[in-house]
Parts: C-alpha cells; sequence; structure tokens
C-alpha cells in the first residue's frame, strides 16, 4: 500500500516537473512548482519527517511561490509567440541526461556507509519531530542557526535597495 | 525504511529536470523556479539520509538550504525587477551589459 502511494506520488512529482520546464507561461510553471513541492511534502510525510512538512508547505508553496507569482504578474510579461522560448535544448537534453545517468550510477553502485545515529520511528513518534529538531538546532547548530539571521539582514536590505529606483 | 534507492532515484530525477530548465529557458523567472527545483530534489536527499541513517544532522541542513532560498528569492526577484525596468524584458539574452 505504501508503495503503491509511493509510485503515484512519484508520477504526479515527475509529471509536474516536467510541466515547470515545458509550460510556456512562467503563470503555469509557477503553478507546477507549487504541486511538485506538495508533493516533496507529502515525501516528507512518509519519511517521518512532519515538521518538515508543515515548513515545506509554509516557507516554500507559500511564502517563496507567493513572491514568485506576485513578480510574475506584477511585471506582466506577454509571452511572444513568435520569438522561441528557449535556446540549445539537444545541448541542455544531453547534459540533463548525464547528470541522471551519473546519479543513478552512484545510487546503485555505492553503498551507504556512513556512521548511523540512534534514531528510529518510534523514538521520533514518542518525542515529536519538532522537539528533537529544536532541541538539535539550539545546542549543535547554535552557531550556524545565528548566522542564518544574518544572512536573512542582509537578504532584506539587499532587497529593498534593488528594488528601489532611487536610494 | 528500505525505500531508500527510490527516494534517491526521484530525487535524481528532479535535480537532473531542473538542470535542462536551468540550461535551456531563456525567461529568467523559469530559470530561477528551476534553481529552486533542484534545490528541493537535494534537500529530499538529505531528508531521505537522515532519515536511513537514524541522524537529525540532515534535516536541521535542510531548515538551512530553505533559509538560503528564502534570501535567493527576496534578492533574486529585486534584481529582476530591477533589469526589468531598465530593458523591459527580462530574457536572459538580453542581460548582456557585463558581457565581454
Amino acid at each position: 500500500m505504501e508503495t503503491l502511494f509511493f509510485l503515484l506520488v512519484s508520477l504526479v512529482a515527475i509529471v509536474s516537473a516536467i510541466l515547470v520546464v515545458t509550460c510556456r507561461n512562467p503563470i503555469n510553471s509557477a503553478l507546477s512548482l507549487i504541486l511538485t513541492f506538495f508533493c516533496l511534502a507529502t515525501y516528507y510525510v512518509l519519511l517521518d519527517a512532519p515538521f518538515l512538512a508543515a515548513v515545506q508547505v509554509m516557507v516554500y508553496a507559500g511564502a517563496i511561490m507567493v513572491l514568485i507569482v506576485f513578480t510574475i504578474m506584477l511585471l506582466n510579461i506577454r509571452v511572444n509567440a513568435t520569438k522561441s522560448q528557449s535556446h540549445k535544448i539537444v545541448l541542455g537534453m544531453i547534459i540533463g541526461f548525464f547528470t541522471l545517468l551519473n546519479t543513478a550510477v552512484i545510487v546503485f553502485k555505492s553503498r551507504v556507509a556512513l556512521p548511523t545515529g540512534p534514531l528510529t520511528g518510534e523514538i521520533i513518534k514518542q518525542q515529536g519531530h519538532t522537539e528533537l529538531i529544536g532541541r538539535e538546532m539550539f545546542t549543535t547548530f547554535l552557531l550556524p542557526f545565528e548566522i542564518t539571521s544574518i544572512l536573512l539582514l542582509v537578504a532584506i536590505v539587499g532587497a529593498v535597495i534593488l528594488a528601489k529606483k532611487k536610494i | 525504511m528500505e525505500n531508500l534507492n527510490g527516494y534517491l532515484i526521484i530525487s535524481a530525477i528532479l535535480f537532473s529536470i531542473g538542470t535542462i530548465g536551468v540550461l535551456t529557458r531563456k525567461n529568467a523567472i523559469v530559470i530561477f523556479m528551476c534553481v529552486e527545483l533542484m534545490l528541493n530534489a537535494v534537500n529530499l536527499t538529505f531528508v531521505a539520509l537522515s532519515r536511513h541513517l537514524g541522524n537529525l544532522d540532515g534535516q536541521v541542513f535542510v531548515f538551512f538550504v530553505m533559509t538560503v532560498a528564502a534570501a535567493e528569492a527576496a534578492v533574486g526577484l529585486a534584481l529582476m525587477i530591477a533589469f526589468y525596468n531598465n530593458k523591459e524584458s527580462i530574457d536572459v539574452d538580453d542581460i548582456n551589459l557585463m558581457k565581454w
């Protein structure tokens, strides 16, 4: 049953990802991308990471995609039917195919032999995924977490300066 | 989690589709969305391996990737608006001011 569900979600994810690349209108691409993000959130639920699934829906499908759709509608780009929308299709397909081949060979030929941690499905269910993530983030990864806030501040200042016509 | 290879293959396929999109499309916003798709494919690999190994470090990394993606979205879209104000277009072929 779980395998069937996994295959179904995979089908939707791959088809919508292909639509992101092939749609002529950027709005359709953006809507397909939102569908892909929802499929990824489903994968996170299947992988016992419900908090990450919620964050995926809120941050990606919510915040970032709203920003992108707003920009597309703000710029109001007319799709020029006569002008070609893409270039170097064959070269891009070849490079993408080799990327896929490369990763597939790595996945099937190699073996995951990293040190394993103590986490199992039962521990996640007992303690709660959110609590485990929070504990990890505020102890082991405290310094990167604080640096992240500086990154966001820089991004805010940069976005305001770039979008203004005159400072 | 016997299904690790399935997740990794899905992630590889999504990453390759994103690569093809970045290399073939002309619209800068679509290229930007394909970059987001590639970032998400890598996130899926992180979460699948983290669950497989029983170690939460990978899932914390996903948070940092999401933060970087949010910052990138803000700055990148501001750049596109600034460029559109100058050239009335967001084709990457028209972005040639700094081309040698």
